[in-house]
């Protein structure tokens, strides 16, 4: 029964499957972000407040926090005030952290997305001539160029890319911006930096995919229809090299939100990241629930985007695992 | 894993180096603090933030401190952090993964979702949350850290835990109730050790970057203790001053990273014994004898002549000749099959025929000509032009050379598009004009689906039909029928034979099935290990003078025997076209052979009768001897 429902409808019931999932998922997260306050060792509201606060100041504190309701009246609460976006106040500076927030996200959106379209602009033009050039092991001198590039480029993390980076082009040429968002000029060193790592492995996995493809029996096929080679890569062999690409390229964009928390710091990028480190040093857990609940969303939203782009592209896929 | 592989990995480039990396790191994280531990907190006399001097090489902190002492001396806790990272990681990772071996399906589901979720998000973003629950410091840093390590190792102790669980020998101690905690103790973990070591190894790196950069941004290690990312965090404001303050640690943090993921490189190749070994590449042999005199065919008679074609592949001590001086004439409307065991050649013979010999394998002939044009004299556009309408492919298996991306109308149509310049809809309308003509139905429809709503039979008319969008004089079919079922075979054959007929286009029909070949074609080549070996008219197989083709013949007694087995009365195999026995190939399997066939190699030569044969000891005609 419950078979034939899939191969009548397969498409909602992907849809219904996988949104439930991201439910789910979501819901673990905002969960998650409710009981990290409460396993914070000892009191959280003097652990922000300092040991200068007066007990008066924190027992007003936890009461305007509703600290002292019973753990399941909180947890209503705070849903409650999520779904009105309601994201509290902020320990440390007293504002609104959904005003807050309203100012970081923009800064970490506009670099984290620059830097993944850069990532996907470079990576895959190079993996796929990289993939054509290397095809059935022709040219093994640049296969072990490329692979030992991508190899460096991958084992130096982002925030340190963004050290030498700063060396380079701030403190011995002199050349760029080195902190804070002021035009497009300050995005170049911060997007080079995420863009690396990333880049290189995802040039690494087209390159590969590439290369597989191109021993499929449908490329031979079109070649002897003596296609001209444009229309061999293009047309037959990267729609085949898609479904890969897409899944690492959600998992780039993952690996790019955590890399931001870094790099924004080095640059002293206005943004989430920073924030974060902020708050937590400074012990203001409303913001770091709020961060928590920005990035934890956003991957969330990120794999649910991943998997409907393959499933629209390949959508073989989606019958079989559905 | 023997000991010379495992010395033959250690000597390798890697090796080496890797080696020498990881003592050279131990060393100083053993000695330096011993050695140096008072001068790098000792604070000099001279200047704060100083750039490199002879004294100090990488110059001075902000304490007036020395770096390069204090970079040295600080690779001792940057180790130890991050090695307790990866070993309290992997013990938890192992605790999570096998919970549901021991538990059982419905518990293990659950842990699985879990791990799921949690690996989708970076470790290093959990870490940063979780230290605002475990405290900032190198405590808080290093068990947050290794939560957020954790869930990868435990989905790789689960999914190779899973893995083994399903193995037979598992199977067998459930079934004698051995309790599960042993078969975990017993079977599962020295099973899981080998990648779980693997993995963990390359992982102290990651940790090692990562647990740096928690120091860096203040939330690991707190002064006065330093480790690289809380060295990186004092020396960075100061870059302008003394960069090296900042670039020390920074070099020592992507160097010691880089060893421990080259550490497990090495350990893959020493536990999993990659093996590449090198190929001798075949090159074009330029001294080729001169090209025989091209005489001008009977125009549009000819369409294609091939002579002294020979293909080469690299080898791993030499390159060789899995196809050697075949030749072949074919006329139009004419049917030929080319017939041989797999490996002889037929395949590569036939890629070549349609200039499609794949690198590294290089293909070269006398003389090769399509409608009496020499292909390598036509300069590659008009050869191109030349091939693409003028000869047609059909591959073996049509469940993979349609491309699953496309629609099937779209290959079609694109023929005449890039050949014939065609608009896009005068492409398609001719695309199921074609569709139509290999008799599938609904070709307007059909045109707008996937290869994947096919069925083998109707790809493989597809297939066809892609070579009739222009007007074929030769159809090169590889095994066409190999991969489809006997009903399907026959309708493909009929509608081959149809085209041939109707359109007067020349098949080359390549089959490991002489029966296929004695049904639809009127003159058959037979290839032995690289060789024509015997040409003959269909009419005359059953008087085949050579014993390897009589046998063929023999081994298909009647039509209801399996013809894809392989040959069944003739004992041995055939050469492999590397190592070819000096005289006769056949000469090993063949009942006839005397010392001259061991000796000297029988050169294709008239049998008489419109046939070539090469043996030195043909079969007489049957007719002539039994009448
Ligand atoms: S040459 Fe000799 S060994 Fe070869 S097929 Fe003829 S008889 Fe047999």
């Amino acid at each position: 029964m419950k078979s034939s429902l899939r191969a009548r409808y397969p498409w909602p019931v992907f849809l219904i499957r996988r949104l439930g999932r991201f439910v789910v998922s979501l819901a673990v997260v905002v969960t998650a972000s409710f009981a990290m306050v409460h396993a914070l060792p000892g009191d959280p509201v003097r652990g922000a407040l300092g040991l200068m606060a007066s007990p008066e100041t924190i027992a007003a504190t936890r009461e305007r926090l509703g600290l002292n309701d019973p753990l399941w009246r909180q947890y209503l609460d705070y849903l409650w005030n999520l779904l009105h976006l309601d994201l509290g106040t902020s320990l440390d500076t007293q504002t609104p952290v959904r005003e807050k927030m309203a100012q970081l996200v923009p800064a970490t959106l506009q670099l984290g997305l620059t830097a993944f379209v850069v990532c996907l602009a470079v990576a895959i033009p190079v993996g796929l001539l990289l993939g054509i050039a290397t095809r059935d092991g022709r040219g093994r001198g640049l296969h072990f160029g490329f692979g030992g590039v991508t190899g460096l480029a991958l084992s130096v993390p982002d925030y340190l890319v963004s050290v030498g980076l700063v060396f380079v082009f701030a403190v011995s040429l002199n050349a760029l911006p080195v902190a804070g968002l002021s035009g497009p000029a300050s995005f170049v060193l911060p997007v080079t930096a995420l863009v690396v790592g990333p880049a290189a492995y995802l040039a690494r996995i087209v390159r590969a995919e590439t290369q597989r493809v191109l021993g499929e029996d449908y490329i031979r096929a079109a070649r002897a229809k003596r296609l001209p080679a444009r229309l061999i890569y293009l047309r037959h062999a990267l729609p085949n090299t898609l479904t890969p690409t897409l899944t690492v390229s959600g998992m780039i964009l993952a690996s790019m939100v955590a890399g931001t928390v870094l790099v924004e710091n080095v640059f002293a990028w206005p943004g989430v990241g920073a924030e974060l480190v902020h708050s937590v040093l400074a012990k203001d857990y409303p913001v770091v629930q709020a961060v928590a609940l920005f990035f934890g969303a956003g991957i969330l939203l990120i794999n649910l985007a991943v998997d409907i782009a393959i499933a629209v592209i390949d959508p073989r896929s989606t019958i079989k695992e559905s | 894993m023997s000991w010379s592989r495992t010395r033959h990995h250690l000597s390798s480039p890697l090796g080496v180096v890797t080696v020498a990396l990881l003592l050279l790191l131990v060393a100083t994280a053993v000695v330096a603090p011993l050695l140096l531990g008072d001068r790098a907190t000792e604070i000099a006399g001279g200047a704060l933030q100083a750039g490199p001097s002879a004294a100090h090489p990488f110059g001075t902190d902000a304490l007036g401190r020395d770096v390069l002492t204090r970079t040295l001396v600080a690779t001792r806790l940057s180790l130890v952090l991050a090695l307790l990272v990866v070993g309290i990681g992997v013990a938890c990772g192992l605790i999570i993964g096998t919970v549901p071996v021991v538990l059982g399906r419905r518990a293990g589901r659950a842990v699985v979702a879990v791990l799921n979720l949690m690996v989708a998000f970076p470790g290093l973003l959990l870490a940063l949350f979780l230290a605002m629950i475990f405290g900032v410091g190198a405590r808080g840093a290093v068990l947050s850290m290794a939560i957020a390590f954790a869930p990868s190792f435990a989905r790789l102790t689960h999914t190779t835990a899973s893995g083994v669980a399903n193995a037979d020998y598992v199977s067998a101690a459930r079934l004698l109730r051995v309790p599960r905690w042993r078969i975990l103790i017993r079977h599962v973990i020295p099973n899981i050790s080998e990648p779980l070591v693997i993995n963990a190894t390359s992982q102290v790196g990651a940790a090692l970057l990562s647990i740096s950069a928690l120091s860096y941004i203040g939330f690991g290690v707190q002064p006065p203790q330093y480790d690289w990312g809380r060295m990186l965090a004092d020396g960075l404001p100061a870059i302008y001053t003394n960069p090296a303050a900042a670039l020390a640690p920074s070099i020592m943090i992507v160097v010691a990273g880089l060893a421990f993921v080259l550490a497990g490189e090495l350990l893959t190749q020493v536990l999993g014994g990659s093996q590449h070994g090198h190929l001798r590449l075949p090159s074009l042999r330029s001294q080729r004898r001169d090209m025989a005199p091209a005489e001008t065919p009977p125009p549009g008679e000819e369409v294609l002549r091939i002579e002294r074609l020979t293909v080469t592949v690299p080898g791993e001590t030499a390159p060789f000749s899995p196809v050697v001086d075949v030749s072949m004439r074919l006329r139009r409307g004419e049917i030929v099959g080319l017939v041989g065991e797999s490996g002889s050649g037929k395949s590569l013979t036939a890629m070549a025929v349609a200039q499609l010999t794949s690198y590294p394998n290089v293909a070269e002939a006398d003389v090769h000509q399509i409608k009496g044009n020499e292909l390598r004299r036509m300069r590659p556009r008009d050869r191109e032009r030349l091939l693409g309408t003028s000869l047609a492919m059909v591959f073996q298996d049509p469940m993979s050379s349609l491309n699953p991306t496309l629609k099937v109308g779209r290959q079609l149509a694109e023929v005449a598009e890039t050949h014939e310049r065609l608009g896009r809809r005068d492409a398609w309308r001719r695309a199921v004009d074609r569709l139509s003509a290999v008799l599938i139905t609904d070709p307007q429809a059909r045109a707008k689906q996937y290869p994947m709503a096919f069925s083998g039979g109707m790809r493989q008319r597809a297939s066809i039909a892609m070579g009739l969008m222009a007007q074929p004089a030769l159809i090169v079919a590889d095994e066409p029928t190999t991969a489809l079922d006997v009903t399907v075979q026959k309708e493909v054959l009929g509608l081959l034979r149809r085209i041939s007929r109707e359109s007067d286009a020349a098949v080359l029909m390549i089959s490991h099935d002489i029966a296929v070949v004695a049904e639809n074609a009127s003159r058959v080549l037979v290839m032995y290990a690289g060789r024509v070996v015997e040409e003959l008219p269909v009419s005359g197989l059953a008087e085949a003078a050579h014993p390897y083709t009589r046998a063929l013949i023999a081994s298909i007694p009647d039509m209801s025997t399996d013809r894809s087995r392989p040959l069944a009365n003739i004992p041995g195999r055939p050469p492999h076209a590397s190592d070819l026995p000096p005289g006769c190939a056949f000469a090993p399997r063949c009942g006839r052979a005397d010392d001259r066939c061991r000796q000297a190699r029988p050169e294709l030569a008239d049998s008489g009768g419109g046939g070539a044969v090469a043996c030195w000891h043909p079969l007489l005609p049957v007719l002539e001897s039994e009448a």
